[in-house]
């Protein structure tokens, strides 16, 4: 059995009351930071530990801590980044439904490492019963003094408020949230300046994903070194996987970074092997928005080394040869699953996603999601499936926010690992578009 | 103050000038287009990506170049930074992408648009389009909309580019229209059908790229080449009273705010001025407009890019032939 950090208790019958997360450990990190340690220690603890946020990008968290402007008689602000939408991924809704607190006493450490006097959960429209799990907790908080004017007598004063958004994917974006949080339409901004500079009622903010957030209290109780020895290189600690698809044990796993990719997949302890026996085709490792890779790559690198789970083993080869860890939106694909019509409800996704106020992205999401549809329907021409790419990459970084990229990438890495499944659909149209149909191989190219 | 290199050109700037302000400064052909960006309008800019460009050096302290293309209408210059644009292969081939993505649902209705002659879309398209489109699909259409009696709105024709939510957000005191919907569905709209009347309000179409705001009152009645613009002025208790008039004969078919060379308004005219005063009585004739940006308006007066000449003075000749620049009078 692995470590486990955020999911040790998670099955305490219980353990989303207040009572039995305090009899489990709970809250000690915020009676430790704000009664021995200064908020700079803290701050150096989370670098010292290596954290990563895990709403995907990966960028260091301690390090995102220390950018944060100087007050200069203007506040400042942390927000919890709890609009979870990419397809694929619900390891942070799991967290707070299951065990609510856990998140609140990260908010308070975090917030009190940052110097916030007001902090808010920016929670997804449509988890209006984790909303209420949340508020509960928050009032629970309140109640025992955690939340408040000077908390444990320390001096230090937090407020707690829980945010509903609209239920839009692009809300998902830091700055996008900033906006909507501020009761805007939710269009992300340029940057610069960043959120740590200019953020949520233009104060200096951090923004960071409910699992970042809820790993801080390990932190603080036991010291950034410790944590720093789980798992391999760079990519210290654990990380929620949210395991979805055609595996036998779908589920949400909790595994130290560095587990090798295959034990992940057909350990019993974790996913338990490809649905039924059939084959493993291809895996989505991070969410919708990163690379798809086809078996052979996931498993082994372009090298032939063994992959791990860690943000630069499954970036090894870039983008021709690997993908990315993202947010551990992990779906696995056997060999029933038509890759084209795939890629097509991906790209359905993003193209009604886009906020619309960059060019590429709002012109370009829908032009790919209609070739798609029009080669998954047995209507496309060769020459579709070039345009692809290029379109893709017409997207790809020439946007405000990454949600260009995030459409672009599984359009262009499909085409790239699966190109002749594509080809199939054109030259076979008749085929294709029959019920249940799925490209096998080769042959099925030469066929007719 | 920040020195920058942009297209081989040395510029000093004010720190806080974006590129594309550092780059206007040069002038001429080496300034980015700018299809959203809009001085006088506070937040504007960064959606169209018309304007990106290759920062190849962040700054002095630190050279690393950016990792994408950024773009140059709100990012601030750096000590030290160098900048391509012309000079960018990568630049000019996401420029033509961006043509690309404009027109796809941009009808290519010029013939009978008003704004045709003076649409900064035809005139970028002009700049770095293709002449064919690989886009096979049907486009993206509108209901009609009636936001009122002075100003047509044709939604097919929007690019989303946020310039008359701006300028009805920071010049009137009654925005009643904004952006509705999401992604290609987003849509410029009062929401309830509503009216469009404030006092300023005409200034949204001064403000639009293309043809999606146009004036009711001049709608079809000339196309823009046949008309002379002269510069007036009248005392107005409003604005400032400073406006171009477009007279056919003695009529005067329209009237708009003076635009500098990069077609922003200078000074925003109220609707009295626009809508109402459209005899040559109302007004102080000072003298023919001189129209200074690359427009079907100006064909035929053979007026070459000017670059600032202290700027061409230091350049090594190696640049100036590389940029075929040609000195002379400024």
């Amino acid at each position: 059995m692995g470590l486990k950090i955020l999911t040790e208790h998670i099955n305490v019958p219980g353990i989303n009351t207040f009572e039995t997360y305090r009899k489990m450990g709970g809250y000690r990190s915020v009676e430790k930071a704000l009664k021995t340690m200064t908020p700079d220690e803290v701050v150096d603890e989370v670098k010292k530990s290596g954290l990563r946020g895990r709403g995907g990008a990966g960028f260091p968290t301690g390090m995102k801590w220390s950018f944060l402007a100087k007050p200069e008689g203007k506040p400042r602000y942390l927000v919890c980044n709890a609009d979870e939408s990419e397809p694929g991924t619900f390891k942070d809704r799991v967290l707070m439904e299951k065990i609510p607190h856990a998140l609140i006493e990260g908010m308070i450490t975090s917030s009190y490492a940052l110097g916030a006097r007001t902090s808010y959960i920016y929670i997804r429209g449509e988890l209006m019963f984790v909303l209420r799990i949340l508020e509960k907790a928050i009032a629970e908080a309140y109640a025992a003094g955690f939340l408040g004017e000077n908390i444990l007598g320390s001096g230090y004063s937090l407020d707690l408020h829980v945010h509903p958004g609209g239920g839009a994917y692009i809300c998902g974006e830091e700055t996008a949230l900033l906006e909507s949080l501020e009761g805007k339409r939710g269009n992300p901004r340029n940057k610069p300046p960043f959120p740590a500079v200019q953020g949520l009622y233009a104060c200096p903010t951090v923004v960071n994903n409910v699992e970042s957030i809820a790993t801080v209290p390990w932190i603080v109780n036991n010291t950034g070194e410790e944590y720093a020895k789980i798992g391999v290189g760079r990519s210290t600690g654990t990380k929620l996987i949210s395991a979805g698809g055609h595996l036998n044990k779908p589920g949400v796993y909790e595994i130290e970074l560095g587990l090798p990719v295959e034990e992940f997949l057909f350990s019993d302890e974790y996913c338990g092997g490809i649905w039924k026996g059939r084959q493993f085709k291809a895996v989505v490792a991070g969410g919708s928005s990163v690379p798809i890779l086809p078996a052979q790559l996931f498993l082994k690198t372009a090298e032939g080394t063994p992959r791990l789970m860690t943000y630069e083993s499954l970036s090894e080869g870039g983008f021709v040869s690997g993908t990315m860890l993202g947010s551990g939106g992990f779906i696995a694909m056997d060999d029933t699953t038509c890759i084209v019509r795939n890629t097509w409800n991906f790209s359905r996704f993003y193209h009604h996603e886009s906020c619309g106020q960059c060019s590429p992205c709002r012109e370009g999401t829908g032009w790919m999601e209609k070739i798609l549809h029009r080669i998954e329907h047995g209507h496309g021409h060769m020459h579709d499936i070039d345009l692809l790419v290029n379109v893709s990459k017409q997207i790809e970084g020439n946007t405000i926010c990454p949600l260009g990229d995030a459409a672009a990438w599984p359009v262009a890495s499909a085409v790239r690992h699966f190109r002749e499944e594509f080809e199939w659909h054109v030259k076979h149209p008749d085929k294709a578009t029959a019920p249940g149909a799925v490209y096998r191989g080769a042959e099925d190219l030469a066929f007719a | 103050m920040a020195k920058i290199t942009f297209d081989g050109i040395e510029v000093e700037v004010e720190d806080g000038t974006t590129i594309l302000n550092a780059a206007r400064k040069i002038g001429g052909d080496v300034v980015p287009p700018a299809m959203c960006y809009y001085t006088p309008l506070k937040g504007s800019g960064g959606k169209c990506r018309a304007c990106l460009v290759k920062v190849t050096a962040g700054s002095a302290k630190d050279p690393r170049p950016m990792p994408k293309l950024v773009a140059s209408c709100v990012t601030p210059v750096q000590d030290g930074m160098v900048v391509e644009n012309t000079l960018s292969p990568q630049v000019m081939e996401a420029r033509k992408g961006i043509v690309e993505m404009l027109l796809i649902n941009h009808p290519l209705d010029c013939p009978v648009c008003d704004q045709a002659g003076e649409c900064d879309l035809q005139n970028f398209s002009y700049a770095h389009g293709t002449s064919a489109t690989r886009f096979e699909e049907e486009r993206r259409t509108f209901e009609r909309q009636d936001i009122g009696p002075l100003i047509q709105l044709h939604m097919n024709r929007c690019i989303l580019c946020y310039r008359c939510v701006y300028t009805a957000d920071q010049i009137t005191d009654k925005r009643v229209h904004g952006v509705l919907g999401r992604g290609d569905a987003a849509e410029i709209g009062t929401y309830i059908e509503n009216v469009i009347d404030n006092d300023f309000s005409g200034n949204v179409i001064d403000v639009c790229p293309v043809g999606a705001l146009t004036d009711k009152t001049f709608r079809f009645k000339n196309r823009v080449w046949f008309t002379k613009p002269v510069d007036a002025h009248r005392d107005c208790p409003k604005c400032a009273g400073k406006v171009v008039l477009w007279t056919r004969g003695n009529d005067v078919l329209r009237v708009t705010a003076r635009k500098n060379e990069y077609g922003e308004v200078v000074d925003f005219i109220c609707n009295e001025c626009r809508f109402e005063k459209k005899e040559v009585a109302d007004w102080t004739i000072e003298g023919p407009r001189h129209i200074a940006r690359a427009s079907v308006i100006s064909a035929n007066h053979y007026e070459l890019p000017v670059i600032n000449p202290q700027i061409i003075a230091d350049l090594p000749e190696s640049t100036t032939k590389e940029l075929n620049i040609i000195p002379r009078p400024y």
